[in-house]
């Protein structure tokens, strides 16, 4: 087992506490340049900020240490700097939610210790892995259900449990993602099984793209009955990578490009909303849309464009006129303030987390853990792709968040657990030596 | 596994490169096109968000308009604190509806942008203090302005008061005038209802008469025809012939004389001189067939008319036709010589005809603007006086003056005498088939050294109605304002 005293493990921890410090210190930095930029007067009450940012995720640097030694030390404070700088951004654009977003990313991290506490082994997971594919499944539907489900700005996507408000396809991808991992890596042989083959494409028999057809069927009801273009996109998504991870068969990516590209006809000519969402990508500067339908993503391209390539400064610009940019349209806050040196960076803080989970993956030596690493990875990778691609016009727009960045307690909590999983898939598992492990990273070539 | 989970890596790269690749595209390359774009709220929000340079009358003292904080998201509000006195002059300066007149042409100073402003901004800039627009000083004279404006009354029709020696315009009043402050206030629904309200004005309080729409100049019109007259040949003693009404080549039209008088009691001659003091169109008639077209439309060009004269505010020169378009049609050429038919000018292009007599003979360019002064009171441009031209010899200037000096001491422009000051000037009565004639008077004073330059038109006829002449009507408006002009 991996213990304190073994310098891989020390050194990662301190090289987490070194980037934790720095992102702590930078994200007060963001604030304190938000405050001087929309008020002109130095922030109040700092130390108090900095007391509860660096005592939090110090508490959380701890558990890591503690419960999941040798774990990967990019994670924890890759997130705290999305964070701090989302939080800055969300003060800047809109104070009143400001301290909510704080309070979210305080159990936001809290939920993330106690993932770890819990969860000591996450081959543990596998044995629940019916029971959670169920509620994962089950949350994704739940907003269907009448008197529950809330529709906010046109998507079906909220659930409303007494004074609590929360979004389960938030909380439902990870849950499904644990889940695909299991079952996946229980099924992969049986699933890749060729039996056929159509030019360069090894098929499998027709009875298993089954479980492809299920998801797209499940998809297609998020898509039509939650009217959760985001959601319906990321589950789909998730599952044909992972499908396709978990057998090593491009059959399954060419079926599920086909059925995603049936289903995105037929919610073009089906859906009005998700034909306005095309226009909009297509013609959002034209004068008949500029001022309607088109708004929101004309007023994202202005902000990004007056940002240019140093951005106005932090509490300099406009972005207040973007509709929904403390959520949506953070990204294009973050470009007109900090321009596109300051969105490349956050890019790039994303290409980390990607990097290193997939490295995580990589580094795993059980399918389980690979696919779980690799599913994780996916649901950063692909939502960060959809809402940047859609708020800067390269794709259509879909409605999701910012992962870590935007605003939203659904989002900013699971992203948190979902986080812990990472840390957690990346940590050398009970009986196995740290560094042997580094050492067959290193051989596999790593992907960082 | 692996092998596709490199392959995946690969593909989140290429993921990100695209979503980097359309950042670049929407940041650099087509940023200038997006901020150009009307519809970003950013141009008028940056327009707002500094605190845009005042513009002063020559005091210093007066302001004719500046940037007051304010509590909302636009953070400073224009306010134009003497209302419509100036508004022809500032320009509104609107959210919905842009900027005019100074506001548009010296918005480089007022809103800081200029190059010329950057020792300032720069120092601005590091201080981390916002940017501060430059101070535009006008050469408007307020006491002059106000003076003016009173002496107008409730006539529809233009004042322009200028110093004949450096170009500095003093007054310029166009009534009905229109008060840019709801133009330029932050609630969008006040904006449109004065938007609306000054666009169905029948009395059309945004045209400004006195620099940019156009009038047939009448009698005034002599001046022109006079200086040809004597560039050419002729003297203020030359005769001409007086009979009652012209008859005119290539038609049975006759050209009569301001209510079919008789010039001079029906002298059998008559000479230059007298026929500008008492405004004999038979002989301006007569003097304009003699020299032909191309001696008149040329001289005309040498004040301005037809040609490109820079201004701060919209200009519209004079206008008259080529020489080639009176060929086929020689009466033109009589009736043009008196200022009517297809020559068009305003007051500011006849003050700017007056003002070369005045001095000598040459020409100044008109100009508003003084000096700009940066946001610490450093003066970084100064106007300097600068000659257009010189559209006549200083003999033939001479001469002009003594002859306008006649027509105030004892000719059409009495009205305009001042005690103790030798006034010069000229009268006109322009008929238009629009309605009751148009009254202009042009004039300067002192004559020996003239200082000032006063051009007045009243439209319509004013009080007088189709009894108006420029001697009844427009004289004593330019007396009013000479006397305080002078009085300065």
């Amino acid at each position: 087992m991996a213990t304190r005293a073994d310098p891989l493990v020390r050194s990662r921890a301190q090289t987490q506490l070194a980037l934790i410090v720095l992102a702590v210190v930078l994200s007060i930095a963001a604030y304190v340049m938000v405050v001087l930029g929309t008020t002109g007067k130095t922030p109040e009450g700092v130390a108090g900020l900095v007391a509860a940012m660096g005592l939090s995720y110090l508490g959380a640097h701890l558990v890591v240490r503690r419960f999941a030694p040798g774990a990967d030390p990019t994670f924890l404070p890759v997130a705290a700097m999305l964070c701090g700088l989302g939080y800055a951004m969300i003060y800047r654009l809109r104070p009143s939610l400001a301290a909510e977003q704080f309070t979210w990313m305080l159990i936001g991290l809290g939920l993330f210790c106690l993932t770890l506490v819990v969860v000591r082994d996450d081959r543990g997971l596998e044995a629940y892995t019916y029971t959670i594919g169920l509620v994962g499944v089950g949350l994704l539907l739940l907003p269907i259900v009448p008197h529950i489900g809330e529709t906010i700005n046109g998507a079906r996507l909220w659930v409303s449990l007494g004074p609590v408000s929360f979004q389960p396809s938030e909380v439902s991808k990870v849950l499904l993602t644990i889940f695909l991992a299991s079952y996946l890596d229980r099924r992969k042989e049986l699933l890749a099984t060729a039996t056929r083959r159509v030019g360069p494409l090894r098929l499998p028999e027709p009875r298993y793209f089954g479980p492809l057809l299920l998801a797209w069927v499940v998809a297609l009801g998020v898509l039509f009955v939650e009217n959760d273009l985001g959601s319906s996109l990321l589950f789909f998504g998730i599952f044909v990578v992972m499908l396709w991870v978990a057998t090593g068969r491009g059959a399954y990516l060419v079926v599920g490009a086909i059925l995603f590209a049936v289903a995105a006809t037929l919610g073009y000519l089906l859906i009005p909303h998700v034909q306005e969402r095309v226009l909009v990508w297509l013609h959002a500067l034209s004068p008949a849309l500029v001022n309607g339908t088109g708004y929101q993503v004309a007023q994202g391209q202005f902000a990004l464009a007056s940002g240019g390539v140093f951005g106005t400064g932090l509490g300099q610009g406009y972005p207040w006129k973007i509709p929904y940019s403390w959520t949506d349209f953070i990204f294009a806050a973050l470009g007109e303030e900090l321009g596109l040196f300051g969105v490349t960076a956050v890019l790039l803080l994303y290409v980390a987390i990607c990097a290193r989970g997939l490295r995580a993956a990589t580094q795993r030596t059980d399918g389980f853990g690979k696919l779980l690493a690799t599913g994780l990875t996916t649901v950063i990778a692909l939502q960060t792709f959809v809402i940047v691609g859609g708020v800067t016009r390269l794709i259509p727009l879909t409605g999701i968040t910012l992962p870590f960045v935007s605003y939203g307690g659904s989002s900013l909590v699971t992203n948190f657990v979902l986080l812990a999983l990472l840390v957690r898939v990346s940590a050398p598992r009970l009986g196995e030596p740290a560094a042997g492990r580094a050492r067959a990273g290193a051989m596999n070539g790593g992907l960082s | 596994m692996d092998r596709q989970i490199r392959r995946l890596g690969l593909a989140f790269l290429v993921m990100f490169l695209l979503l980097f690749a359309q950042v670049n595209y929407v940041q650099v390359f087509a940023a200038n096109r997006l901020e150009d774009n009307p519809a970003n709220p950013r141009i008028l929000l940056e327009a707002y968000k500094n605190q845009r340079g005042a513009i002063l009358a020559r005091d210093e003292r007066t302001v004719l308009a500046r940037s007051v904080p304010t509590n909302g998201s636009l953070k400073f509000l224009r306010v134009y604190p003497h209302g419509s006195l100036y508004g022809q002059i500032t320009g509104y300066f609107s959210l919905l509806y842009g900027t005019s007149a100074l506001e548009e042409s010296q918005n480089e100073w007022l809103s800081g942008t200029s190059s010329r402003l950057i020792p300032q901004t720069l120092v601005d800039e590091l201080l981390g203090r916002p940017r501060r627009g430059a101070t535009v000083v006008t050469t408007i004279d307020p006491k002059l302005q106000r003076t003016a404006e009173q002496a107008l009354g409730n006539l529809p029709g233009a004042v322009v008061a200028m110093n004949p020696r450096n170009g500095q315009i003093l007054a310029m009043v166009s009534h009905p005038s229109y008060d840019p402050n709801p133009l330029a206030s932050h609630d969008l629904a006040t904006q449109r209802a004065a938007w609306r309200r000054l666009t169905h004005d029948p009395g059309k309080p945004l045209v400004p008469r006195a620099n940019q729409e156009l009038y047939p100049p009448g009698s005034t019109f002599k001046l022109v025809t006079a200086s040809a007259a004597l560039e050419n040949g002729m003297t203020p003693d030359t005769r001409f012939p007086n009979p009652s009404v012209l008859k005119l080549p290539q038609t049975t039209n006759t050209l009569q004389n301001f209510g079919g008088e008789h010039c001079l009691g029906g002298a059998p001659t008559i000479t230059l001189t007298q026929a500008l003091t008492v405004s004999c169109n038979v002989v301006f008639g007569e003097i304009g067939l003699r020299l032909g077209a191309e001696k008149l439309v040329a001289q005309a060009k040498k004040y301005g008319f037809d040609r490109t004269i820079p201004f701060e505010i919209p200009f519209a020169e004079g206008q008259i036709p080529n020489a080639a378009a009176f060929k086929d049609n020689l009466p033109l050429v009589a009736f043009s010589a008196i200022g009517q038919a297809s020559v068009l000018a305003n007051p500011l292009q006849m003050a700017l005809v007056t003002s070369a007599i005045a001095n000598h003979g040459v020409e100044m360019l008109p100009h508003l603007v003084e000096e700009i002064r940066d946001a610490s009171g450093r003066v970084v441009e100064t106007v300097p006086p600068q000659e257009y031209g010189q559209p006549i010899s200083p003999t033939t200037a001479a001469e002009l003056t003594q002859m306008m000096v006649d027509v105030v001491q004892q000719g059409t422009g009495t009205a305009a005498q001042i005690p103790g000051v030798t006034v010069a000037g000229k009268t006109g009565t322009a008929q238009h088939p629009g309605g009751n004639p148009h009254a202009w008077f042009v004039c300067f004073a002192p004559a020996a050294h003239p200082k000032l330059v006063v051009a007045v038109v009243v439209l319509d006829g004013g009080s007088l109605g189709s009894e108006a002449t420029g001697g009844a009507v427009a004289a004593p408006i330019a007396k009013a304002v000479l006397e305080a002009g002078l009085a300065r």
